[in-house]
């Protein structure tokens, strides 16, 4: 991720290059988000002024599209982030289990970060592998039919 | 050459299936190596498959360990192997399937125009483009084709609609927000026959007189998100989409957008809302997006099973898929088979076919081997339906009946281990999590829901009146499906489990 060194004026000028190829779409704001948090691995405060510029939007629109939809972050992650499915198909086969084993051997819970930086625990509801469940993602990688050793092999390599 | 196959599908990849075909390559430098669709087994998956004299021979379900043993027992000549299932076409999960929109499911390599065109691809596109718009529109209305994203609104009534509103500009928009627990037949077709769904969609444009779609995909899918933008970019190569349709004078531009993990915006109107580049937020109907739609223009929503179910409509022609089905019900449904089930994944089979034949017979029951206690069909905002109802047949009406929905198809099973109040508080959790914010019943009402059941759950039973009360506000004052049908799993684990939401209570002093 690009975001670690730069001042917000220089995010700021990032983000009108990040975004500039998008002008053209009809409806550009969902894909520049995307993009704008591709690139920094967040969307950083600095980037809604010149995403609202570009758009004809206020800031505190832009921000209302941030905060709306889950995807979005407004700071950084840990260098993993583990998504695990909380929805019904994988709680039939044990997710809570999963996910309070993750919880407790990270000490940290839903939508939090390990002090060190190195894991982020999030929910996740439904990655369609609802046949062989419980899942998750391990960044962008899914994973299926998680075990205790399989999630403890997931977090160990994470460490 | 010989070819081995291993799926590329989402599910077998979550499972190994990347690591055993590099295993493979490694093992075997002569052969070819195809990255086809997964046939929908789900408990054998990776399934890998080879190519010998007397069909294609599968084992499954393959890690990259079994390799070694694969090999040693002849497996490249469809030799004897503990994980040999013989021709996958005649394991009788599939050998019971009617699959018309899963047609190709396994066969081919998703990517692969000519593997599409070989198994009859574009038949139907090449049909349409010699109709007239009535005649086009005539065809849909006469199959019986109905919404499979959960609705079944009768999709040629949608298109006529869109059809004879007058604007320059109409679009074609697939919702492909498929955020249903238990379901995954959606992804299934992008990752699988990506150009199925694009074909769909350019007949869709044609009868309408719409030259642009999107397909909203929602951001859990990254593997049908490659594969969709593989197979367009492919698709515009070849003159499937562009400026001239298969040569023809009529042009379809389509394009993926990517959601970011709102389940509401699989509300078609929230959806639009979100493509436009707004928070997804319900719109209040009318007006139908069929009149004023994306950007303000008449719009065709459809799931992606509906837009899947057009080229094989005008391919065989209305009247083959319209004698499929159950009352007005007509065609095949691809029902998903999920959750602590034994032989779970894809069964596209016409509609009629009872939930016990489904959960029991072809589902086998728990993997758990637990006795099954509760279904719930149709995702988060379905009913949760107990053994007792499993004379209940696969039809939107008879669901209707019994209160409850079929909505996507999905069928997630339970074993007698859950616990029914918690699935009912989660179900207003969810809502909670999920709801837009625009309406007042679904906004508060999924909170206080949480809160009245957990004081069921700490032994207040007097709080169900309550609860039902709450349900019935929720039901007939939300704006959308969200808040309207949260209710569905609450009362239905209510009446079907009443034991889960009195146990609970503290016994009272002597």
């Amino acid at each position: 991720m690009e975001y670690a060194f730069l001042s917000p004026i220089e995010i700021a000028a990032r983000t009108a290059e990040i975004i500039a190829p998008y002008l053209a779409l009809e409806g550009p704001a969902m894909p520049m988000l995307h993009a704008v948090q591709a690139a920094f691995g967040f969307v950083p405060e600095a980037s809604v002024p010149v995403v609202a510029n570009a758009l004809n939007l206020s800031r505190a629109e832009v921000h209302g599209l941030v905060s709306f939809y889950h995807d979005f972050r407004h700071e950084p992650a840990g260098r993993t982030v583990l998504k695990l499915c909380r929805a019904e198909a994988c709680q039939a086969c044990g997710s809570d289990r999963i996910a309070a084993h993750a919880s407790a051997a990270l000490g940290i819970g839903w939508h939090e970060t390990t002090p060190d930086g190195a894991v982020t625990l999030e929910p996740v509801f439904c990655l369609g592998l609802c046949a062989a469940g419980p899942c998750g993602m391990v960044n962008e990688r899914t994973v299926a039919r998680i075990n205790i050793a399989r999630l403890d092999a997931i977090l160990e390599a994470a460490r | 050459m010989m070819r081995i196959f291993v799926p590329r599908d989402a599910l077998a990849v979550s499972l190994g299936a990347d690591d055993v075909a590099a295993a493979l390559r490694a093992a075997c430098p002569d052969a070819a190596i195809v990255r086809n669709s997964s046939r929908g087994m789900a408990w054998l998956e990776p399934l890998v498959e080879v190519e010998t004299p007397y069909g294609r021979i599968g084992y499954g379900p393959i890690d990259a360990s079994d390799i070694p043993s694969l090999l040693a027992s002849g497996f490249v000549d469809g030799g004897a192997h503990p994980k040999r299932i013989g021709r996958p076409e005649d394991h009788p999960f599939l050998a019971r399937q009617t699959r018309i929109t899963f047609a190709r499911a396994g066969l081919t390599d998703p990517v692969s125009l000519a593997d599409y065109r070989a198994h009859g691809g574009l038949a139907g596109l090449t049909r349409a483009l010699g109709l007239s718009p009535a005649d086009l529109i005539d065809e849909v209305v006469k199959s019986g084709l109905r919404g499979r994203g959960g609705a079944g609104f009768p999709t040629g009534i949608k298109w006529r609609t869109v059809q004879q509103a007058p604007s320059a500009q109409k679009y074609i928009v697939c919702n492909a927000d498929e955020g249903d627990s238990g379901t995954f037949a959606d992804r299934m077709v992008m990752e699988g026959d990506p150009f199925l769904l694009i074909e769909g969609m350019i007949i869709a444009g044609l009868t309408v007189g719409a030259t642009r779609g999107y397909v909203y995909l929602r951001s859990e899918y990254p593997h049908a998100i490659t594969a969709m933008n593989q197979a367009i970019d492919v698709a515009l190569r070849e003159g499937v989409l562009g400026d001239s349709v298969l040569s023809s004078s009529h042009a379809f531009h389509l394009e993926v957008r990517v959601g970011a993990g709102a389940y509401v915006c699989g509300e078609e109107t929230s959806l639009l809302d979100s493509l436009e580049g707004k928070r997804g937020q319900v719109r209040a109907k009318p007006p139908l997006p069929a009149l004023s739609g994306l950007f303000g223009k008449p719009t065709v929503v459809n799931n992606v099973l509906s837009l899947a179910a057009i080229p094989d409509i005008f391919a065989g022609g209305a009247a083959a898929y319209q004698a499929l089905g159950m009352g007005r019900s007509r065609g095949t449904m691809p029902i998903q088979l999920a959750g602590n089930i034994k032989h779970g994944g894809l069964f596209e089979v016409p509609f009629g076919i009872t939930l016990g034949e489904l959960v029991m017979e072809i589902g086998g029951g728990t993997a758990s081997g637990r006795p099954v206690r509760a279904v719930q069909v149709g995702g988060p905002l379905g009913a949760y339906f107990p053994p007792a109802l499993f004379d209940t047949a696969f039809d939107y009406e008879a669901f209707a009946a019994r209160d409850g929905l079929i909505g996507h198809g999905g069928i997630v099973v339970f074993d007698d281990t859950v616990d029914m109040a918690r699935m009912a508080r989660f179900a207003m959790e969810f809502c909670a999590i999920e709801s837009c914010g625009k309406c007042t019943p679904c906004r508060i009402g999924s909170t206080r829901g949480v809160e009245v059941i957990d004081k069921i759950i700490a032994g207040d039973s007097k709080q169900l009146a309550l609860l039902e009360d709450l349900c019935d506000t929720m039901k007939f004052g939300s704006l959308c499906a969200l808040g309207g049908f949260t209710p569905y799993p609450v009362l239905s684990a209510i009446r079907h489990f009443p034991e889960d939401f009195s146990r609970h209570q503290p016994a009272l002093a002597a």
